[in-house]
């Protein structure tokens, strides 16, 4: 027993096995945007900075693997206080690009808040659940849903759809993790569907145009090529054209002759199907449904409801962001800006994927700490 | 560490829960799998063919235009290079910014250039925007290339006339399809911004000249620039036309009538070579092959002078006393008279109420036919044209070629009017008047003819009988492969008249230069016959001829033949409201005789000579 506590605190096998799934995709991510960009010829080149973006990342995961989760955990008000502030800052002091006003300039680079609010929500959440008993609707539902609307509000008046959902998907998941009475349920399903007419008004009324246009083009984007629907088009057109095996690594003229826009951000997994094709998709897929196999195993094993939470809500938050960016690339979702973890382009979403990984390792590697 | 002990029993339950996600996963999972399987497997052949149309932006690259040179190799019609502005469709991501960005870079007129960006047609193909772009708008346009995706320059070559205004008619001049035209089958491998010829031999001749467009496979990026060219299908130029015209004869034709309207054609009467056509007044093909604004266009259809009206195919004018040409072999050949037949001319011929003047107020005297001829008495023909009646004037004036095309190879020749009773009771449901048949006797009335036909008909005459379709081209010179191929002339109807007739005739119109109505076509270079005609324009006609207002007097005509032994020129003049044809016409036809006398003579033709110079310059010799 001993032996085992203490190899546990050490490397083991699944900790190898988890990294290196995660430094695989990682790698297949730089190759992509290596690909789409290689030939822009600036100093400092997108997969250049991407692997910066990765090796801070690697730090972060590595401070929230090492440090125990119940000390982070602590901190989860505070940092939701924080993450709400600079969610505020944005809308007024925040660099604005493409309509949406989501980065927070420092130095060169950009910050984005809403990025590392979903893990600041994900530990909020969890230590509001962890921390008592909560029993009732009141406690269960309608207190932690008070939680997340300040910051769902903030977000989507950036507009940040893609975070916002991400953020609303991670208290819902959450929520049925933690279990409702089948009433309790009940009565949130009711209230939605009557809400819903209302909500959808106001969700309608509070789109922006670029946003409505993206939702009307994902109906039917054949029937404005050059204009809204040209993504999701121009991203089927490159997935589809990948075929079986794919046009090989710079092959793909979607991307490479920038018919694709985002190559190297939101719409990176089709340019990987470009070039890999079917197969590569598929290996893909592999890499990403072992890896969150994988992280499900370490809530299954989780010794306490903290650590199962955390686990949980990272897990929801990589999967529903997987799920929604492949979808939205292959056409099945309405384009809503979710970046591919691991894989797009972008310093706040690599640092947050990784020190949520982190934090998931943390939370196996301290499954037995308690004895 | 003792409260998360507390809620063992809810991790218990959370765990169990991850079946939920477990099974949520999978199933998602495999719903994105089934979907990528359909996008890259089931129709991912369509997708890669979109792709690869999505890449390569296809260009049609405009053939030039085959050259167009006199009969002696002077250059008519050339191409220039020039810069001509496209938009790609399929590149443009917002339009009405397009159309602002080009409004205030070129100063286009933005409504003009919508409607180029709108009209139907393939989105493949790109927009032909404007041509002719100057150096500087092409400059202009090319260092703002980031700023106008979509928007190219192509160096593309333009029609150019180096003569100008010369010999406009006949070349006539190049625009773009018109959609209408589009429609038609021989216009079924052009495209919208195609220049095709719209007038003259251009036209006439455009699928000789036309060429064929080649196209271009070119990759582009996404922004619609040019990444490298992937496939090339070469355009071909078009044929170059050898004209039979004389550069230098159609220059000296021009300035014969200066500034005065009307029309001198001068045939080869052995052949049917258009030696030279002249119409005044003329146009600058080369303004009318730009892109006219309304405005521009309409200030030439609605120019008082009709300078698009081509005088010499298109003009249709009554003959006046040149219809006594035919008159005369009808006459004969009929045995309405002899040779010999003698009429008293006392001035006028009464019919019924109605006298007829003779154009001279005391009259001829007694008068045969060639004396007839060279006084150009009237009352000898009215009395002829009564004897034979319309029907059978008719039918000679058809053998003639009066009343049909000549088949000169130009688009929408007139045919003029060949006056019977049938023909009356079509055209206006009149019953035929004994007394129009006296009038048309001398080539008034219901008669018309085109410059054009005057000249085949006096070249008929000249020729013994023998009618060659006019022709304006002598050969094509195949671009490929460089071969001249020589066009045959071809002898379009021979008169049925008795042979001593023509002869006869002939006589009698070189007695109209030597000692009749057209002395003043006398030349000591060579010997000349004609006939003059004078076509009334209006029945209003009182007082000398100088008093009257120039638009209601007549047209003056005049046709020659030279030498008269051995005729190698025809030549029909016509001069609106100039006057006399004898005054007015015949010195005209004279000089132009006289000038292609001499070009002959000169063995090596000049070409310098008759290279002509630029428009401006015309009416440097007088026309009278």
């Amino acid at each position: 027993m001993i032996d085992r506590v203490i190899n546990s605190r050490g490397f083991d096998n699944f900790d190898f096995r988890f990294i290196g799934l995660v430094l695989v995709i990682l790698g297949i991510g730089v190759l992509s945007i290596y690909s789409v960009t290689h030939d822009q010829g600036a100093a400092f080149p997108f997969f250049a900075k991407q692997i910066a973006w990765i090796v801070l990342g690697a730090v972060a995961f590595l401070v929230m693997w090492l440090s125990d989760y119940h000390r982070i955990a602590r901190l989860a008000y505070p940092a939701y206080a924080i993450i709400l502030i600079l969610l505020a800052v944005v809308l007024f002091e925040g660099k604005s690009s493409r309509g949406a006003q989501r980065w927070i300039p420092i130095g060169p680079f950009a910050f984005q808040p809403s990025e590392f609010a979903k893990l600041v929500l994900i530990l909020t959440l969890a230590h509001y659940y962890s921390k008592a008993p909560r029993v009732g609707w009141l406690q269960r539902v309608v207190l932690p849903g008070l939680l997340v609307l300040p910051g769902l509000l903030l977000i989507l008046k950036q507009p940040d759809l893609g975070s916002g959902l991400s953020f609303l998907a991670v208290y819902a998941a959450m929520l049925l993790m933690v279990g409702m009475r089948s009433k309790a349920l009940g009565v949130i399903l009711l209230f939605s569907l009557m809400l819903f007419p209302f909500a959808w008004e106001m969700m309608w009324g509070s789109l922006h145009d670029y946003q409505r246009q993206r939702i009307m083009a994902f109906v039917d984007p054949a029937y404005d090529p050059g204009g809204k629907g040209y993504h999701a088009l121009q991203s089927r057109i490159a997935i589809g054209a990948g075929e079986l095996t794919g046009k090989g690594l710079y092959g793909g003229t979607q991307s490479q002759l920038k018919f694709l826009p985002e190559g190297h951000t939101d719409f990176v997994f089709s340019v990987f199907a470009e070039e890999w094709g079917f197969l590569g998709v598929l290996a893909l897929l592999i890499l990403f449904v072992t890896l969150i196999w994988l992280s499900l195993e370490i809530v299954a094993r989780a010794k306490d409801q903290l650590g199962a939470l955390l686990a949980v809500g990272i897990i929801c938050m990589l999967c529903f962001c997987v799920v929604v960016n492949i979808g939205m690339t292959a056409g099945m979702f309405p384009i809503v800006g979710i970046p591919l973890p691991l894989m797009s382009y972008g310093g706040s979403a690599t640092i947050m994927t990784m020190a949520s990984l982190g934090l998931l390792l943390n939370v196996k590697r301290r499954r037995l700490s308690f004895f | 560490m003792a409260t998360t002990g507390l809620y063992d029993s809810e991790l218990g339950e959370l765990q169990r829960r991850l079946i939920i996600l477990r099974v949520g996963l999978l199933l998602v999972v495999a719903l994105l799998g089934v979907r990528l399987w359909h996008l890259q497997i089931r129709e991912g052949p369509y997708y890669r063919d979109l792709s690869e149309n999505n890449r390569t932006r296809s260009v049609i690259m405009e053939p030039a235009r085959g050259l167009i040179y006199d009969r002696n190799g002077v250059l008519l019609a050339n191409n220039v290079p020039s810069f001509t502005l496209y938009v790609s469709l399929e590149d443009v991501k917002d339009r009405d910014l397009l159309i602002d960005q080009l409004t205030n870079l070129l100063g286009l007129d933005p409504v003009l250039v919508r409607k180029k960006l709108t009209a139907r047609g393939s989105k493949q193909l790109p927009r032909k925007v404007k041509d002719r772009l100057t150096l500087r708008e092409a400059t202009l346009v090319e260092s703002h290339r980031l700023d106008l995706p979509g928007v190219m320059v192509q160096v593309e070559s333009q029609r150019n006339y180096p003569g100008g205004v010369m010999a406009s008619h006949l070349l006539g001049y190049v625009g773009e399809v018109s959609p209408e035209q589009l429609e038609k089958p021989e216009f079924a491998d052009l495209h919208q911004g195609s220049i095709v010829g719209q007038y003259g031999v251009e036209k006439y001749f455009d699928r000789l000249v036309r060429g064929q467009a080649g196209q271009k496979s070119i990759e582009v990026d996404a922004l619609g620039h040019e990444k490298r060219t992937v496939v090339v299908e070469q355009a071909h130029a078009g044929d170059n036309l050898y004209l039979t015209i004389d550069a230098r004869l159609q220059k000296v034709a021009e300035n014969l009538l200066g500034e005065e309207s009307g029309a001198i054609v001068a045939l080869d009467p052995r052949t049917g070579d258009v030696l030279a056509m002249a119409s005044r007044p003329g146009f600058d093909p080369n303004v009318l092959s730009r892109e006219l604004t309304p405005k521009q266009w309409a200030e030439i259809v609605q120019d008082e002078g009709r300078p698009l009206n081509n005088r010499a195919s298109q003009g249709q004018y009554p003959p006046g006393s040149v219809f006594k040409v035919m008159m005369a072999a009808a006459a004969l050949e009929t045995n309405t008279i002899t040779p010999s037949t003698s009429i008293h001319c006392n001035g006028g011929y009464q019919f019924g109420r109605r006298l007829y003047h003779d154009w001279k107020a005391g009259g001829h005297g007694s008068v045969d036919l060639r004396r007839a001829l060279v006084q150009s008495c009237d009352v000898f023909f009215y009395t002829v044209g009564q004897r034979m009646g319309i029907e059978t004037m008719a039918s000679f004036a058809h053998q003639f070629g009066l009343g049909e095309e000549t088949g000169i190879e130009l688009p929408s020749e007139r045919i003029g009017i060949v006056p019977s009773a049938a023909w009356k009771l079509k055209a206006k449901n009149e019953a035929w008047l004994p007394g129009e048949t006296i009038s048309a006797s001398i080539g008034q009335g219901y008669v018309n003819v085109t410059p054009l036909q005057m000249a085949s008909l006096i070249g008929t005459v000249a020729n013994d009988g023998v009618t060659f379709r006019p022709r304006l081209v002598r050969a094509v010179m195949d671009r490929a492969t460089g071969e001249l191929q020589q066009r045959v002339a071809v002898p379009k109807r021979t008169l049925k008249l008795r042979p001593e007739i023509l002869p006869l005739i002939k006589d009698a119109l070189a007695g109209v230069v030597k000692e009749g109505t057209a002395t003043r076509a006398k030349s000591a270079l060579v010997t000349i016959a004609g006939k003059t005609g004078t076509a009334q324009t209006t029945a209003l006609r009182t007082g000398p001829e100088k008093d009257i207002p120039k638009k209601f007097r007549d047209h003056a005509w005049f046709v020659a033949f030279a030498p008269v032994e051995a005729p190698t020129i025809a030549v029909a003049v016509l001069g609106e409201h100039m006057g006399h044809g004898g005054s007015a016409s015949a010195p005209l036809a004279k000089e132009l005789i006289e000038t292609y006398v001499k070009l002959s003579q000169s063995l090596s033709p000049s070409v310098t000579d008759g290279t002509p110079a630029s428009e401006g310059d015309a009416g440097g010799r007088g026309a009278r």
